[in-house]
């Protein structure tokens, strides 16, 4: 790959996030028009990447990258095959209709600009998620998708209802993003690749590792709750909340299939083994029936659809799992088709009950009269979900029944489960897609009437995609499914699926899941009511699950909170020092590294008079009448320790203890006066010995410590890496400032932000007191 | 602590103890100092001036809230370790450069800049504590 090429993919990956900036000025100035504009970037990406598309269908795969943290080899790199790049241009490609479609939706919402900035934000982040290749690259923007589809849910944040779904999405797929980390860093340490390019080419060093079983199993924890797999599937209907054109986006086309695009990713390294044959299709399976189900419970059009993604997220997950050639096919061209045409009823749904007024399937009827570009772009893709012939779902079917057929068992049963699954989600993709439109006319909130063309727009492509991506196989199989396949296969693959009908076990397969779904949808009222019956009997689900775990944590923090922060200060301090005792003591007795008596050196007399004064310091500590002299006879005993510093040649050291001593002294002063305190010390006989018992084991303790430290063998290898290069490297002959600000500088860094941090909190706190009139009563706040 | 004598050579005192800790700060590459005990020494000549003529004074000498010192400090130290990212160098390394002032050479670098960015907030942070105390004391 050339240098330009490289930058110019660099760019396209930053440009979703520019355009993202720039999107609230431009809404502030062109109003919902702003979409016309906002949409060329992700069709100028869509371009970028449809570039590659030939060399990657002629069997390469494109690299490349930058450095991001040479010193620690992480680097932001990316990779291109076949299963990159159909997701590359799938949300490119649906995300260009989608921001023109929202530019219809949220025509004169006062956030539509947030809006814009928030989806193309998504966008470049699952962009910058399917081309990821070193581990952290991908890890980073995995996370990114989440964080930005929480804003996206939550956008309508005055409901509470969208906030809490929003909240749900962050958690699930949070916690299933720390699995993810995880797995990527058993298997980092199990094979010592630290991306997917090095990981595809290791072959089968992972399935030998014997930490195959934590990898895979982490890994999993983070592609179900990304791809809404059972029981992890209730965020993905509550996320319905959001706005149409996120439920279009996200919920279908996009970051659901992230975890279905991650399990494809590592099917040449992870599958293949009994462990991913077995709980793949088990979990998927589960998830499409449930999904199905559930679905035909709903009378919401987007809850139908939603449970429908559900449903055909698990039948993806099956497929993978399953992971023959031809089960691997079908995943990819259901992958496809599922895109384009769940994309498109999202829309359609969202289109009919912005010119309705309503998204309930039992209040609508009659609308092809006043919406007919909306029926046209309904049927379409509902024939593809419904995998009618000529259309792309049709193949998509067929190739699942080949892929599981009846050869044993365990097929018989997966190809039953597919079955059932898919003759409901024919039935409900069809009452979508119908229902609304057919029959009577029902009056409607609104007077309904066809909508604009930036909403149309986007489900009518899609919906005819359906089609001539099917007539044209040929095309769609040699530029995308094949390469697709490859990639998810880790071998060359060619897909030759077509329209034209050939008589045998998958055909006849079809016309029962037809025959299945026309019934359903004929008594799809006596189902739901069915259905709805189950469910109150059940009466529990996971989403109530989710509440109370919630609720249980935050009880068991309140209880855990109650306990340990007492609230007085002297508790906090007796627990600190015999925490720092224990620590110190315990590993000493454990490992009995007791230290030597130690020979007493000669000291020149000033020595001693230091020592002396300390000692003067100390007793003064102790035996003063008020807290102000105790302060400043601490201030004694520092700076005893400084001169000694001094003296053993720290100047350094000793200048620094100065003035902290100082000013330690000043604060604490002025802090005491503040506090009215009584000026006496009153704890009863009891409490002064456990506190001289307590002050006296952890300085012991330390004594005993640094006398140990300095009879160890000292290891110079640091000091002489220092006054070796402190004068040559970094020009300095002060080896303590050069480590603080060049060697170890971005330690320095950090630490000054905390001292800032620190400052600003004091300052905070010092405010909020003196806010309030102080009172004597003490057991205040 | 508002004595007639203290009152009066106060100001005189912070004025030294200020300039003393831009004299430590600045020769801290080689000889003992730098910007934390030089921050520190400030830090201390404003604490002992508003200890002396209270906290108005200070706050007035001082022109600018003691936390936006601290805050331009950060600033500045964080700029002079992303310097080195425009140079293709990695993050944090030192950059020097020769320049001469009145026919007298300098050594400058980025690391004196980091270091004047670690005095300033050391600075900052802490008179903005001592002051809000003081002031609560003579409030």
């Amino acid at each position: 790959m050339t240098a330009d090429g490289q930058w110019l993919t660099f760019l396209t990956l930053l440009l979703p996030f520019a355009a993202a900036a720039i999107a609230p000025a431009l809404t502030r100035a062109l109003h919902h028009n702003a979409a016309w504009v906002l949409a060329i970037a992700p069709a100028l990406i869509f371009l970028h990447f449809s570039g590659f598309v030939g060399a990657i269908s002629g069997g390469e795969t494109l690299a490349g990258g930058y450095a991001w943290i040479p010193s620690l080899s992480v680097d932001f790199s990316w990779f291109l095959d076949g299963l990159s790049v159909t997701f590359a241009l799938l949300i490119t490609g649906i995300g260009t209709l989608i921001v023109l479609y929202a530019g219809g939706y949220l025509k004169g919402h006062e956030h539509q600009g947030r809006f814009f900035s928030f989806i193309l934000m998504f966008m470049g982040s699952m962009l910058g998620l399917v081309v990821a290749d070193s581990f952290l690259t991908l890890f980073v923007f995995w996370e990114l998708t989440s964080i930005t589809s929480f804003l996206l849910i939550g956008f309508d944040h005055s409901r509470e209802a969208s906030r809490r779904a929003a909240l749900q999405a962050l958690v699930v797929t949070g916690l299933g993003g720390l699995s993810l980390l995880a797995g990527l860093l058993v298997i980092w340490g199990a094979t010592d690749a630290t991306s997917m390019s090095a990981l595809l080419a290791s072959e089968g060093a992972l399935r030998d590792a014997p930490l195959y079983m934590a990898a895979l199993l982490l890994i999993l924890g983070g592609a179900f709750t990304k791809s809404a797999q059972f029981p992890f599937h209730f965020w993905l209907p509550n996320a319905m909340e959001a706005p149409t054109p996120v439920s279009a986006y996200l919920h279908s086309a996009t970051m659901v299939k992230a975890g279905v695009y991650l399990l494809m990713r590592l099917n040449p390294v992870l599958g293949d083994t009994a462990a991913w044959e077995t709980i793949l299709p088990i979990f998927g399976g589960a998830t499409l029936i449930v999904g199905t189900l559930l679905a035909m419970r709903q009378t919401d059009l987007k809850l139908m659809l939603a449970y429908t993604t559900v449903a055909s997220l698990g039948l993806l997950v099956m497929l993978t799992g399953v992971g023959s050639e031809k089960a691997v096919e079908a995943a990819v061209l259901y992958l496809v088709a599922h895109s384009m045409f769940k994309g498109a009823l999202f829309m359609v749904a969202g289109l009919v009950d912005h010119e309705s007024g309503t998204r309930d399937i039992t209040k609508l009827g009659g609308l092809r009269k006043a919406m007919p570009v909306t029926f046209t772009a309904a049927v379409l893709a509902a024939a593809s979900m419904g995998g009618v012939p000529l259309f792309f779902g049709f193949l998509a079917k067929e190739e699942i029944y080949a892929g599981l057929g009846f050869a044993t068992g365990w097929t018989t049963l997966l190809t039953l489960v597919a079955l059932v699954g898919n003759g409901l989600m024919f039935a409900i993709g069809f009452a979508v897609a119908l229902k609304p439109f057919i029959g009577a006319k029902v009056e409607t909130p609104k007077h309904a009437h066809e909508g604009p063309v930036l909403l149309w727009l986007g489900p009518l492509v899609l919906g005819g995609l359906g089609l001539i991506a099917a007539l044209l196989s040929g095309v769609s199989h040699e530029l995308v499914s094949s390469p697709m396949s490859t990639a998810v296969l880790g071998e060359p693959v060619t897909v030759t699926i077509s329209t034209v009908p050939h008589i045998g076990m998958p055909l006849a397969l079809s016309m029962v899941t037809v025959a299945l779904g026309v019934l359903v949808f004929v008594m799809l009222g006596q189902g739901r009511a069915a259905m709805a019956g189950v469910l109150n009997a059940i009466g529990w689900g996971p989403d109530k699950g989710f509440d109370q775990v919630l609720r249980g944590l935050t009880r068991l923090s309140f209880r855990v909170t109650n306990l340990i922060q007492s609230g007085r200060l002297d508790y906090y301090m007796t627990a600190t020092f015999i925490a720092v005792a224990a620590a110190l003591l315990i590993p000493m007795g454990l490992y009995d590294e007791w230290p030597a008596a130690p020979t007493l050196p000669r000291m020149p007399f000033y020595e001693w008079t230091v020592l002396l004064i300390g000692l003067i310091g100390l007793g003064a500590v102790i035996y003063a009448r008020d807290r102000l002299t105790a302060i400043v006879s601490l201030g004694i005993q520092g700076f005893a320790v400084a001169l000694i510093f001094m003296l053993l040649g720290a100047p350094d050291l000793s200048f620094t203890q100065f003035m902290v001593e100082t000013l330690s002294v000043v604060i604490l002063a002025l802090v005491m006066t503040r506090l009215r305190l009584s000026p006496t010390d009153h704890r009863p006989t009891g409490e002064k010995i456990l506190d001289v018992a307590v002050a006296g084991t952890c300085g012991a303790a330390l004594g005993l410590m640094l006398l140990r430290v300095t009879q160890v063998p000292f290891n110079t290898e640091l000091s002489d890496f220092f006054s070796q290069y402190s004068r040559v490297i970094a020009h300095g002959r002060n080896i303590v400032n050069v480590i603080l600000v060049d060697f170890r500088g971005t330690d320095t860094l950090g630490e000054i932000a905390v001292v800032m941090i620190a400052g600003l909190a004091i300052l905070a706190l010092v405010r909020i007191r003196s806010a309030k009139p102080l009172t004597e009563n003490k057991e205040e706040g | 602590m508002r004595t007639l004598i203290f009152r009066t050579v106060a100001p005189y005192l912070t004025s030294l103890m200020v300039l003393f800790s831009v004299f430590v700060l600045l020769r801290g590459h080689n000889e003992p100092g730098g910007g934390f005990i030089g921050g520190l020494i400030a830090a201390s000549a404003f604490a002992i001036y508003g200890v002396a003529c209270g906290v108005s004074p200070v706050r007035r000498s001082l022109y600018f809230h003691p936390m936006a010192i601290s805050g331009f400090g950060l600033l500045v130290a964080a700029i002079s370790g992303w310097l080195s990212v425009v140079f293709n160098v990695p993050f944090m390394t030192g950059l020097w450069i020769k320049v001469s002032v009145l026919g007298v050479p300098v050594d400058l670098s980025t690391v004196l800049f980091f270091d004047i960015g670690v005095y300033l907030v050391v600075l900052g942070s802490i008179t903005s504590v001592a002051l809000a105390l003081e002031e609560r004391e003579h409030g």
